[in-house]
């Protein structure tokens, strides 16, 4: 189990250490400059050269990566350009929001997949199956944003159960706050729903198909027995690496349904700082999603070996 | 009042297919008395599988679909029985072994609780009590360490001792018959004698019936009293062991007979040459108007191609579907 832990860190840092390499170079020729953004069409070049020294961008390739990283190892992120506070801090606000919404997203998702994900399986090619098959499908093809405006038009329109969009913050209402990430995490989850429903019906029929299954029923378990415990824990196996990866997703940040929503998350902010040329803030988020999805996956190998009891952790 | 366990009569089975409809059950029946063993033996895809999973309702549904006949178990017909019911007899009064012990135990839940379950469900027993009792079965049929082992999972053990494990699963509640599918074909040679020889144990022990499925003779000259032979389908030919290996009627039997490898023959220890029946099974979807063994019989005469042949009584106990016993004299002694 240490030497498990040891080199999944040691596979962390290295690929920190790829990724922060591919970002630096891909926004080092990125045409733009930030200084330019800041200070305008207008500003005359003296400015802008003091700007560009200010911030460290009249220094060699090597001088800026080394600067970034220099600070990233001693902890204190570099300053956005844009918001003038650390880039840890604003990563830290904003994951309290895309953070959560991931959470209940892929809560809905399980709560939708799992049970009609087993029952298409053990209704295979009848009328109930087909159903779901059908409502997967649409779910496949419908668009994030237009089910996230959908849902505002029922709910927040129609029926005035909950507001249009926006963020109270989690200290000033927390029940406000949960219930206006309700709807964006509804819209997330229902759509990665379809995905994991059909995993978990095609992943649920081949297991209902296995001799240990015609054994279940042969020692005369019930019905539910066989199919929650006997079936279940084996079909949950590939469906737990899509969940996985889903996660990850999730957490990298929901870009079009934070701007539908006016949520101010991990998306939204990477987003405008991309527009912005607030390069220090597109660093450390890329390099933070990096480490979330690499954490995820950590968590997905656990549950494995929680699972399933031949794969042992090395 | 008999002492009959087990009627199946006139069981069809079939396989609604792409390809068409397969019938790899057609018109089964024979019986087994309580206590008794016997042996179901014929060419793999003949139905073995098939008729005793249909005993326990465990036939993949769809496409399998049991078309006629009845299946009684001590006073019941178990086709007529509601699921509930069934569920009931599975694992309490008729319990079953599979083929193949690699893939017949479920590789996430620990042996111990494997082995537990039925005692849990069909006699109340808590997890404790059943556990313990679990145990006490492991240990009986000879799984080494079992109080450690309890907790191991399927793929710490062996081929043998899986197999081991599923007959104590299926011994835990004291069934009154036990159906074991091909229960060491999948395993080695010297394995395959010891969980034979386990089973014989265990059956003299517990009084219970067998029917024991296998595609080897030699097994069933070993363990059962009477054999069932079947071919497409259908049974051929019924008898009690020593009958079937002394004056075996069908020209099937014959042949099945004669591809045994025989150890000591006449060559002095050699092993004699293992004889094939020639020609191969007709596809299950076909339907022939005659006998379904006529293309590979040495003895087939226009009559075998025209009309099915019935199950003819050949002596007390031994039955036979072949014309051979209304045209004795079509049987040419070459072959
Ligand atoms: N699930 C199934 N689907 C389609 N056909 C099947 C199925 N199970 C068995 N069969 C057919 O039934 C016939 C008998 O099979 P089986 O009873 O397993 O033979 P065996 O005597 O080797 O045990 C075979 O021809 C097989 O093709
Ligand atoms: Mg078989």
């Amino acid at each position: 189990m240490l030497r498990y832990l040891t080199q999944k860190l040691i596979t962390l840092a290295l690929l920190l250490f790829l990724v922060s390499i591919t970002v630096f170079s891909v926004l080092f020729v990125l045409p733009g400059d930030p200084a330019q953004i800041i200070l305008g069409v207008n500003a005359t070049p003296e400015s802008l050269a003091t700007l560009r020294a200010d911030l460290g961008l009249d220094k060699s390739f090597m001088g800026q990566y080394g600067d970034w990283v220099a600070h990233l190892l001693t902890g204190q992120s570099q300053p956005s350009i844009h918001y003038k506070m650390p880039v840890s801090e604003l990563i830290l606000s904003r994951l309290t929001v895309t953070g959560p919404m991931a959470l209940l997203a892929m809560l809905f998702a399980v709560a939708i997949s799992l049970p009609f994900g087993i029952y298409a399986a053990r209704n295979q090619n009848r009328p109930g199956d087909v159903t779901v098959m059908f409502f997967t499908q649409l779910g496949l093809a419908t668009p994030e944003f237009w089910f996230g405006i959908l849902l505002i038009l029922l709910f927040s329109v129609q029926l005035g159960w909950f507001s249009a969009g926006g963020f109270p913050g989690w200290r000033v209402d927390f029940w406000g706050s949960l219930r206006a990430l309700l709807l964006p995490a509804f819209a997330l989850g229902v759509i990665r729903a379809s995905i994991l429903t059909r995993l978990t019906r095609s992943s649920m029929l081949e297991v209902l198909g296995e001799d240990y299954v015609r054994t279940a029923r042969a020692k005369g378990l019930t019905e539910r027995t066989v199919v929650y415990v006997h079936a279940l824990r084996n079909a949950l196996i590939p469906v737990l690496t899509i969940m996985g990866l889903q996660l990850g997703q999730l957490l990298a940040g929901a870009i079009i349904i934070e701007n539908v929503y006016f949520l101010p998350g991990l998306g939204r902010l990477v987003f405008s700082a991309i527009g912005q040329r607030d390069l220090p803030v597109v660093r450390d988020i890329v390099l933070f999603m990096a480490a979330a999805v690499m954490l995820v996956n950590f968590v997905v190998d656990l549950a494995y070996a929680f699972v399933d009891p031949r794969i042992k952790l090395k | 009042m008999s002492a009959s366990l087990l009627a199946i009569e006139d069981l069809s089975v079939s396989f609604h297919t792409p390809e068409g409809v397969a019938r790899a059950v057609d018109g089964v029946s024979f019986g087994l008395d309580r206590g008794d063993s016997v042996g179901i033996v014929g060419e793999s895809g003949c139905g073995k599988s098939v008729t005793s999973l249909s005993i326990l309702r465990l036939i993949p549904s769809p496409p399998g679909v049991i078309e006629s006949g009845r299946i009684r178990f001590e006073d019941r017909n178990l086709l007529e029985l509601d699921p509930e019911d069934m569920r009931k007899i599975r694992g309490r009064d008729i319990s079953m072994i599979f083929q193949e012990p690699m893939t017949s135990l479920n590789p996430v839940l620990p042996i111990g609780r494997q082995v537990a379950e039925p005692l849990m469900i069909h006699k109340g027993l808590t997890t404790a009590q059943a556990l313990a009792e679990a145990a006490q079965w492991l240990d009986r049929v000879k799984i080494p360490a079992v109080r450690k082992r309890l907790g191991d999972y399927p793929h710490q053990l062996s081929g043998g001792m899986r197999q081991r494990v599923m007959i104590a699963m299926a011994m835990v509640c004291g069934p009154t018959l036990l159906i074991a599918d091909e229960p060491t074909t999948a395993l080695d040679v010297t394995i395959q004698a010891q969980i034979l020889s386990l089973m014989v144990g265990l059956k003299e022990e517990s009084g219970m019936a067998l029917l024991l499925i296998t595609h080897n003779l030699g097994v069933v000259a070993q363990m059962a009293s009477r054999v069932v032979v079947m071919y497409a389908g259908q049974v051929v030919e019924e008898a009690a062991v020593a009958d079937l290996f002394e004056r075996p009627f069908h020209p099937y039997t014959h042949g099945l007979l004669r591809s045994m490898p025989r150890l000591g023959g006449r060559g002095g220890g050699r092993t004699e040459r293992l004889r094939e029946i020639p020609g191969i099974v007709p596809a299950i979807t076909e339907t022939l108007p005659g006998c379904r063994f006529a293309e590979r019989c040495p003895h087939v005469f226009d009559l075998c191609r025209q009309n099915p042949p019935g199950l003819f009584a050949i002596r007390e106990g031994q039955r036979a579907r072949c014309f051979l016993k209304d045209y004795p004299e079509r049987r040419r002694n070459d072959a």
